[in-house]
């Protein structure tokens, strides 16, 4: 089945200058604040977030790129096994404003590995949460987005993908439907 | 690739080269995490893993120990002098009842060339790790060497790498040259001749007792310890001439063309293979060796312990 086309390129384009501009709003000159790309496709969201910020005059932004692997739970639990990719964590989290960078917000079991990984590199001041794709009803554990690019109804056992082309801002988001074996 | 093709670590023998990528693939992302201000993972909190050391360790016993409570393994040791084995107790009645416990892994060290071959064929869902059995494999040590090499030298491939010294009793040589010959080195064996086994060569090493020609012609050398423990006879007159002919000191590495990394599995004994200048020398990566061997140790029990089986 072809897959069925969520958020334009446009309208993500839209979506991260309006995501852009509430942590603006929130962080000022990000001084204290530290963006944390999730590894691996949160890092490519943060990336074009980095970039916008930059358009906005903001010129030194910390940030770092996490990979949760040796923290999640799911670990022997799942047929195919876990995959780490790089962690690059150059600045330390100790008081600072931490703000989590992921592409789709689904079980947030992710998210909860995270936040016990970020506790590796010290203890952060505050911890917020930045996503492109809320999947609405489908968390395992209380976790919610700060800063929301978009909510998506999606029934268990469809993927939301984020495609990202390369070297440009061209995103596009889309829903693969479950297929009946 | 992202799994080990094998169930558990007895010999780097058993390996194929996509394991020992992946194992350094993931050591790297374990060395990042033992640079945190808290070098812990949660990874491995449901699982429990025995060491046991038949034999004496410092370095191996520690490390291991270290690797298993950073992944945050529950951990039980077992050391030959204060366990019923000097009762008279077997080798698989000791693990049986280890394994009644409920243990998942177990790392074992032992005297005895197969042992942890032996073991392996008595369990079910648990995997064996070999921390050295007799004269025959040492496969952690050597995928550290072989770690700390490729960060020092690059890829590994057409590199020449000497092993210098006991390599008749030393399981780090055997693992060594399974793993340097799988990752393209060239490997040439540097010894006494009463050092050298029979028929080493068919492992496609080549073996010469020239020190200083050796020196110049490799990249980097791993030295070892001449071990006295497992000599019952004589393999050459005295400590004293051994270091004369295969000793390494500051004035052999002043006469060499260029500048060689230096290795040593530990222990050392100074002033007999190495002489303490050299051994404290930047030409040494000893301190690498043992940082690194905690990363690659946490992969393999990582990437082993991915593959046992949840008990209900």
């Amino acid at each position: 089945m072809k897959p069925k086309i969520l958020l334009s390129e446009k309208k993500v384009t839209a979506i991260l200058k309006r995501l852009c501009h509430q942590l603006i709003e929130r962080h000022g000159d990000f001084s204290n604040s530290i963006l944390i790309g999730m590894q691996p496709r949160g890092v490519l969201l943060l990336d074009q977030i980095i970039r916008l910020l930059k358009e906005e005059d903001i010129r030194e932004i910390k940030y770092g790129k996490l990979d949760v692997t040796f923290f999640r739970d799911d670990f022997r639990r799942k047929e195919k096994p876990l995959n780490a990719n790089s962690t690059e964590m150059n600045e330390m989290v100790e008081g600072k404003k931490v703000v989590f960078i992921d592409d789709v917000l689904f079980t947030g079991r992710s998210i909860r590995s995270a936040l016990t990984a970020i506790d590796t590199y010290g203890r952060p001041k505050s911890i917020e949460l930045l996503v492109l794709v809320d999947r609405r009803f489908s968390r395992h554990l209380p976790i919610q987005p700060d800063y929301l690019g978009a909510q998506i109804d999606a029934i268990q056992g469809d993927r939301v993908r984020v495609v990202w082309s390369k070297g440009s801002i061209k995103c596009l988001v889309y829903l693969e439907e479950k297929i009946n074996e | 690739m992202n799994k080990l093709t094998v169930p558990h670590l007895l010999g780097i023998k058993y390996l194929q080269i996509e394991d020992l990528k992946l194992i350094f693939k993931t050591a790297s992302q374990f060395k990042e995490i033992i640079n945190r201000p808290i070098k812990k993972v949660p990874s491995l909190r449901d699982i429990t893993i025995a060491n046991l050391f038949f034999e004496n360790s410092t370095r191996t016993k520690l490390s291991f120990e270290l690797a298993e409570k950073r992944l945050s393994a529950d951990v039980i040791n077992m050391s030959v002098g204060q366990s019923s084995i000097s009762k008279g107790e077997t080798l698989t009645d000791t693990v049986k009842n280890i394994l009644a416990m409920k243990v998942d892994m177990i790392v074992i060290r032992h005297p005895h060339p197969g042992a942890a071959h032996f073991l392996s064929n008595q369990v079910n869902n648990c995997s064996i790790i070999n921390a050295g059995d007799g004269t025959h494999e040492h496969p952690s040590q050597a995928l550290l060497d072989a770690y700390s090499l490729i960060e020092k030298l690059g890829n590994l491939k057409g590199k020449k790498i000497a092993i210098l010294g006991d390599i008749l009793h030393s399981r780090v040589a055997l693992s060594n040259i399974y793993a340097l010959k799988m990752l393209g080195a060239n490997v040439k064996l540097c010894a006494p001749k009463s050092l050298i086994p029979k028929n080493i060569d068919s492992l496609g090493v080549t073996i010469s007792d020239d020190l200083m020609y050796v020196l110049n012609w490799c990249d980097a050398v791993n030295v070892l310890r001449v071990q006295n423990e497992r000599m019952d006879i004589n393999y050459f007159p005295s400590n004293r001439e051994y270091n004369q002919n295969f000793g390494i000191n500051k004035q052999t590495l002043e006469k060499l063309r260029k500048k060689i990394v230096i290795l040593h599995p530990g222990p050392i004994n100074r002033g007999v293979e190495i002489s303490s200048e050299v051994a404290d020398s930047d030409n040494t990566i000893i301190l690498d060796q043992v940082e690194n061997g905690v990363a690659i140790r946490m992969a393999i029990i990582f990437l082993l312990g991915s593959q046992i089986k949840i008990s209900a």
